[in-house]
C-alpha cells in the first residue's frame, strides 16, 4: 500500500509482535491448570501467587509445543536458550518479575509465506519466538474503589513471535495474522482465537518516503486484538503519521492504544517513560539445553501445514489454488474436506463444501465441528449425482434435508423416492403429456421462438417432481419438437 | 549427665535407643532451658505444643522399634524456612503474621526423620547482614560473654547462638556469603555451607538465589554430618537442585587424612591479619600437618574482588526476588491512594534499612546503562573467581582458612553502624565459597585472649563434603575446644 501525500509517495513500514497462549494441561512454572474457564483463582498455585519461597520449575510440554512452533515457523531452533527476568511492579504480576526469556530465546529466525487476495505470495521473516509467562487479569469494574486479581491466567505459557518490518500494507498483516493463527492451530500449539485473548498482537508502524533508506521513529500500537482490528490500527496510524509528517512535524518513538470503538490510536506514553525492566538471568531456572535428537523428534511428528497441504490438494485433488487456500485456512475445514473427498471428485465436494455447506452453518450459526452433515455423507452426496442417481436440483433439497436431520443422503433419496428417473419411455410418457398438452407453445417454438425450448425442459422436470435426468429430457425434445 | 540438653544429637540418640529418657523429656528439657534463656533472644517464635506433639510422637516410633534417624531431635529452625501453618517472617516486618500453608523441602526432610520443631529462629532480616541486629524482632546476645552483648554473627545469628547455648539441639541455617559459617565462628559451633544444590531451596525466602544455600548449625561435626544426609536430596521442585546420591557423612569421620593435600591460599593472609586469628589458622595448619597431610601453598588471585562482586550480585537478585513483597496478597499493607502509593508506603514501611539499601544497589545495577558496568562484570569475575578454585583443586583436596577477620564484635559497633562496607568485610573469607558454589564448613578452634571463640574454615570441591568432614573431623579432635556448657 502507498500512502499518495501532497509530499510525494511514502510507504508503510510493519512489525508485529504476537503473543499466543500455549495450549498445555499445565502453567509453564507451576503445576496449576492452564485451562481458561474455571472460576476466578480456582487454577493457582503457591508458585502462581507469588509465595515467599517458591520456585518455578520448568514445563517441559511448553518446550515443546515452543519447539514445534518453531519448526512451523520454518525457523532455526537454538539447543542452548536462557530464561530472564523482566522486572516491572503491577498488581497482576505477583512475581514482580515476569519469568521471560530475553538475550538467547528458543526459537530464532524463521519464514511465513502469506497469501495475498491477488494470488501472490510474499516471504514475511520472523525475528524470534521466546516463551515467557502470562500475567494475571485484572477487575476493574467490579467496585467503583477496588481491583480485582484474578490468578487463574497469572503462568499460563506464552509463545512472543516477534517479526521483522516486513509488512508494507494492512493486508499483508492480516494475511500473516490468518496463516499464523492457521499454522499455530494446525500444530496444535495454541487455539488462536484473538477475540478470547488467546492470541494477542501489537504492531510497530513507521513511514518513509518511497525510496528513502532507514527506519523512521515508530509507534507501537498496543491491543490490537483481531485481523481487523490490526488492518484498522496499522491504516489509520500509518495515515496519521503522514498527516504529522506533512504538516512540518516529527514523529517520535512512542507507545500507542488502539480504541476498537472508533479504530483509532490513541497516545499512551512516550518512550522515555517506557519501565526499565532490568532484564538479568534468571537465577532460579538453569539454561535450557536441547537435543539434536530431541527436535528431530518434534520434527518428524510434524502434522502436514497448510502450505504443505495446499499444495497437495491443487496436485492431487484438483483444487485451484483459490480454493485450497480457503479450505486449507483452517485445519477442521481442511480434514473435513479431505475425508469427504475420498474417492469422490475434490473439486465438486469443493464446490459444495464452499457453497451450500458453509451458508448452511453459517445460516446454524455452527462450526464445521458441530456440523449436522458429515463428511462421508457429503461426499456421499456428490457421488450420488455424479451416478446420476439424483439430479443437481434435486441434490439441493436432499442437501437441506440432510441439514435438517442429519441423516445419510441415500436413505432420504430411497425413502423419499427422489431417484431420477433415467427411464426413456418414463420420461418420454411425461414429454408426450406435455406436447400434448400445450399445443400453442408447441407452435410457437417451431415458428422460431426457441427461447421456449427451457420451458418445455422446465415443464418436464415439473412434472417428474425434478427426478427425470435433464440429459435425457434434452434428448426425447430434441427429437419430438 | 544431669543436663540433657547439652548433649549432641549422636549422644542423644543413644540415650533415646536406649531408653535412658524419653523424647518427651529432651524437648521439655531444651522448652525449659529456651524459657531460661529468652534473654537472648534466639527464638522469635516458640513452638512448644507442636515441639511435644512431634516428641509424642517419637516416643511411639521408639517404643515401636520405627524411630528414624532424626527421631526425637529438638531443632531450632531460622525463620527464614516456611514451616507450614507456623508464623514465617524472615524476621522482616513485611511478613508481619504470615503463616505458609506449605513446608520447605529441607524441614519436610528433617521432620519426616522424627526431628522435632522447637521454634522459629532469628535472623538479619531476609538473611541480609552479619549480626542479626536487622532483625525487626531485635538482635540477638551472643551466648559467650553475655554481659557484653556480642552479637553471635549472621545472618543464621539466632541458629549460633541457640545452638552454643544449647536451647536446640542444632538447627538450621541458610548461607549466602557466609551466613552460616560466620555466626558459627562467632558463637563457638560447627556449620557447613553444602554445595550449590545439594540441598532444595524450596520454600526457603529467598534472598539471592543463585548463592543461597541451607545447612546445618550444630554442637560438632558429627552432629553436623547426621544433619546434612537428612536435610539434602535432589528435589524437583528446587530446578537448581542436583541429582547426585547424598552419601553417608558421617562414616568418613575418623578417617585419616594422611597424604591429603591441604591448601593454603597466600590471599587470605592480608596484611595487617588479626594476629590471633593468623595464630590459630597456623595452629591448624600444624595439627594437620601432625596428622600426615601435606601442606600446599596455593593462590586465589582473585580473592580481592569476591566482595565487591558479591555486592552486585546478591542484591542484584535481592532488587528482584524482594519484588513480590507489594501488599496485595500478604503480609503488611500499608494503604495509599493509588497502586503505587500503596506499594510505596508498604514498602516503606515494610523493610528495613539493610535491606533497602540492597534493593536500592540491586536496582541500580542492573538498570539499564549500567547493567554493562557492574551486573555483567560481576558475573564476569565471579567466574573467575570459580576458576580460581578450579586450578587450586588441581593442587589440593581441600581448602584451610580462617573464617573470620575478628571475633564477635558488640552489638551496636560504631564502625559498623557508620560504614556498611565494615560490616560487608566480616564476610571477606566466607564470599568466594558463595560465589564459586562450594562446599564449605566453620569449626571452632579455640578461643581469643579475651575468651571469644574463632573459626577455621574448610573449602571443598563441589560435592566433595565428605573430604571436609575428614579433615575437620581431625582438627576437631585435636583443637579439644570446649562448648558452653
Amino acid at each position: 500500500m502507498i500512502l499518495e501525500g501532497k509530499t510525494g509517495k511514502w510507504e508503510i513500514i510493519c512489525g508485529l509482535e504476537i503473543h499466543c497462549q500455549i495450549i498445555s494441561k499445565s502453567k509453564i512454572f507451576s503445576t496449576a491448570s492452564a485451562k481458561f474457564g474455571a472460576d476466578a483463582n480456582q487454577s493457582v498455585s503457591f508458585v502462581d501467587a507469588g509465595m515467599p519461597g517458591m520456585l518455578p520449575t520448568l514445563n517441559e510440554e511448553c518446550v515443546r509445543q515452543a519447539v514445534k512452533t518453531g519448526l512451523g515457523l520454518r525457523a532455526v531452533i537454538n539447543k542452548y536458550s536462557e530464561f530472564s527476568r523482566k522486572n516491572y511492579f503491577y498488581a497482576d504480576l505477583p512475581q514482580g518479575y515476569q519469568i521471560t526469556q530475553f538475550v538467547h530465546p528458543i526459537v530464532g529466525e524463521g519464514v511465513v509465506t502469506i497469501d495475498l487476495d491477488d494470488g501472490s505470495t510474499k516471504d514475511i521473516r520472523i525475528e524470534r519466538l521466546h516463551i515467557e509467562q502470562d500475567a494475571a487479569k485484572s477487575i476493574h469494574d467490579m467496585s467503583p474503589t477496588k481491583s480485582f486479581i484474578d490468578l487463574n491466567r497469572c503462568g499460563v505459557g506464552l509463545m512472543e513471535i516477534v517479526t521483522k518490518p516486513d509488512f508494507r500494507s494492512p493486508e499483508e498483516a492480516g494475511a500473516f495474522l490468518k496463516k499464523l493463527r492457521s499454522i499455530v492451530r494446525y500444530l496444535g500449539t495454541c487455539d488462536g482465537n484473538m477475540n478470547e485473548g488467546s492470541m494477542r498482537c501489537d504492531a510497530s508502524i513507521s513511514i518513509r518516503p518511497v525510496g528513502e533508506e532507514g527506519l523512521r521513529p515508530r509507534a507501537e500500537i498496543k491491543n490490537v486484538n483481531s485481523v481487523k482490528f490490526a488492518m484498522q490500527a496499522i491504516e489509520f496510524e500509518a495515515k496519521r503519521q503522514l498527516e504529522v509528517y506533512e504538516s512540518g512535524s516529527q514523529i517520535e518513538q512512542e507507545t500507542r492504544q488502539f480504541d476498537a470503538a472508533t479504530g483509532t490510536t490513541k497516545f499512551m506514553r512516550k518512550k522515555e517513560f517506557a519501565n526499565d525492566y532490568r532484564y538479568f538471568p534468571e537465577p532460579d531456572l538453569p539454561p535450557l539445553v536441547l537435543s539434536d535428537e530431541y527436535i528431530e523428534e518434534i520434527r518428524r511428528n510434524l502434522p502436514e501445514l497448510p502450505d504443505a497441504k495446499k499444495a497437495r490438494f491443487m496436485e492431487t485433488m484438483g483444487l485451484t489454488k483459490y480454493d485450497a487456500t480457503i479450505i486449507c485456512e483452517n485445519k477442521e475445514v481442511a480434514d473435513f474436506f479431505e475425508k469427504a473427498a475420498k474417492g469422490h471428485d475434490g473439486k465438486k465436494v469443493a464446490n459444495w463444501l464452499m457453497g451450500d455447506f458453509f451458508a448452511m452453518l453459517n445460516r446454524k450459526n455452527l462450526t464445521i465441528e458441530n456440523s449436522p452433515i458429515s463428511a462421508e455423507n457429503l461426499g456421499k452426496l456428490v457421488e450420488l449425482i455424479e451416478t446420476n442417481v439424483i439430479s443437481g436440483k434435486v441434490a439441493k433439497d436432499v442437501f437441506e434435508i440432510m441439514a435438517e436431520t442429519g441423516d445419510n443422503p441415500e436413505k432420504i433419496v430411497e425413502e423419499r423416492g427422489l431417484k431420477q428417473v433415467t427411464d426413456t419411455a418414463a420420461i418420454e410418457a411425461i414429454v408426450d403429456m406435455v406436447i400434448a398438452n400445450n399445443p400453442d407453445n408447441v407452435a410457437a417454438y417451431r415458428n422460431g421462438k426457441v427461447n421456449l425450448r427451457g420451458w418445455f425442459v422446465g415443464q418436464v422436470l415439473k412434472e417428474s417432481k425434478g427426478k427425470a435426468n435433464p440429459q435425457i429430457v434434452n434428448e426425447l425434445l430434441n427429437k419430438k419438437l | 549427665m544431669n543436663d540433657i540438653t547439652k548433649l549432641t544429637i549422636a549422644e542423644s540418640l543413644v540415650g533415646l535407643k536406649n531408653k535412658q529418657f524419653s523424647a518427651t523429656d529432651l524437648t521439655k528439657a531444651y522448652l525449659q532451658a529456651m524459657e531460661n534463656n529468652r534473654s537472648l533472644n534466639a527464638y522469635v517464635l516458640e513452638t512448644p505444643e507442636e515441639a511435644l506433639k512431634q516428641a509424642g510422637e517419637a516416643d511411639k516410633h521408639y517404643a515401636s522399634g520405627t524411630n528414624r534417624a532424626l527421631e526425637g531431635i529438638p531443632l531450632g529452625i531460622k525463620d527464614l524456612f516456611c514451616t507450614k501453618d507456623i508464623r514465617t517472617t524472615a524476621c522482616s516486618h513485611i511478613l508481619d503474621n504470615f503463616v505458609p500453608q506449605y513446608e520447605s523441602t529441607v524441614t519436610a526432610n528433617l521432620f519426616n526423620d522424627g526431628a522435632v520443631c522447637l521454634g522459629k529462629l532469628n535472623l538479619d532480616e531476609f538473611a541480609m547482614g552479619s549480626s542479626t541486629e536487622t532483625s525487626f524482632f531485635g538482635a540477638t546476645i551472643n551466648p559467650w560473654q553475655r554481659e557484653r552483648n556480642l552479637v553471635p554473627g549472621g545472618s543464621s545469628g539466632g541458629s549460633s547462638a541457640a545452638v552454643a547455648a544449647n536451647i536446640c539441639a542444632a538447627a538450621t541455617g541458610t548461607d549466602t556469603g557466609g551466613s552460616i559459617r560466620q555466626p558459627s565462628a562467632f558463637c563457638g559451633v560447627t556449620g557447613i555451607k553444602p554445595t550449590y544444590g545439594r540441598c532444595s531451596r524450596y520454600g526457603v525466602i529467598a534472598f539471592a538465589s543463585s548463592l543461597d544455600q541451607p545447612g546445618p548449625i550444630a554442637k560438632d561435626v558429627r552432629d553436623c554430618a547426621i544433619l546434612l544426609k537428612s536435610m539434602a536430596g535432589y528435589d524437583a521442585k528446587d530446578s537448581t537442585s542436583i541429582n547426585k546420591e547424598v552419601p553417608d557423612f558421617a562414616a568418613v569421620l575418623g578417617q585419616s587424612v594422611k597424604g591429603l593435600k591441604v591448601g593454603v591460599p597466600a590471599e587470605y593472609r592480608p596484611e595487617g591479619l588479626n594476629a590471633e586469628i593468623s595464630g590459630y589458622w597456623d595452629k591448624g595448619i600444624e595439627i594437620l600437618r601432625q596428622a600426615g597431610a601435606e601442606i600446599v601453598n596455593i593462590s586465589l588471585p582473585h580473592t580481592k574482588y569476591a566482595l565487591p562482586t558479591y555486592y552486585i550480585i546478591a542484591p542484584a537478585e535481592v532488587s528482584s526476588n524482594l519484588a513480590r513483597y507489594d501488599g496485595v496478597r500478604y503480609g503488611l499493607r500499608v494503604d495509599g491512594n493509588s497502586l503505587d502509593e500503596m506499594y510505596i508506603n508498604t514498602r516503606s514501611a515494610g523493610f528495613g534499612k539493610e535491606v533497602k539499601r540492597r534493593i536500592m544497589i540491586g536496582t541500580y545495577v542492573l538498570s539499564a546503562g549500567y547493567y554493562d558496568a557492574y551486573y555483567r562484570k560481576a558475573q564476569k569475575i565471579r567466574r573467575l573467581i570459580r576458576n580460581d578454585f578450579l586450578e587450586a583443586f588441581k593442587l589440593c583436596d581441600v581448602i584451610l582458612t580462617p573464617t573470620t577477620p575478628t571475633a564477635a564484635f558488640p552489638i551496636g559497633d560504631k564502625s559498623m553502624q557508620e560504614n556498611p562496607i565494615n560490616m560487608w568485610l566480616n564476610d571477606v573469607f566466607t564470599v568466594s565459597v558463595n560465589l564459586a558454589g562450594l562446599p564449605g564448613m566453620s569449626l571452632p578452634i579455640g578461643l581469643s585472649k579475651d575468651g571469644l571463640p574463632l573459626g577455621l574454615q574448610l573449602i571443598g570441591r563441589a560435592f566433595d563434603e565428605e573430604t571436609i568432614f575428614k579433615t575437620a573431623a581431625v582438627l576437631e579432635k585435636e583443637a579439644k575446644f570446649e562448648r558452653l556448657k
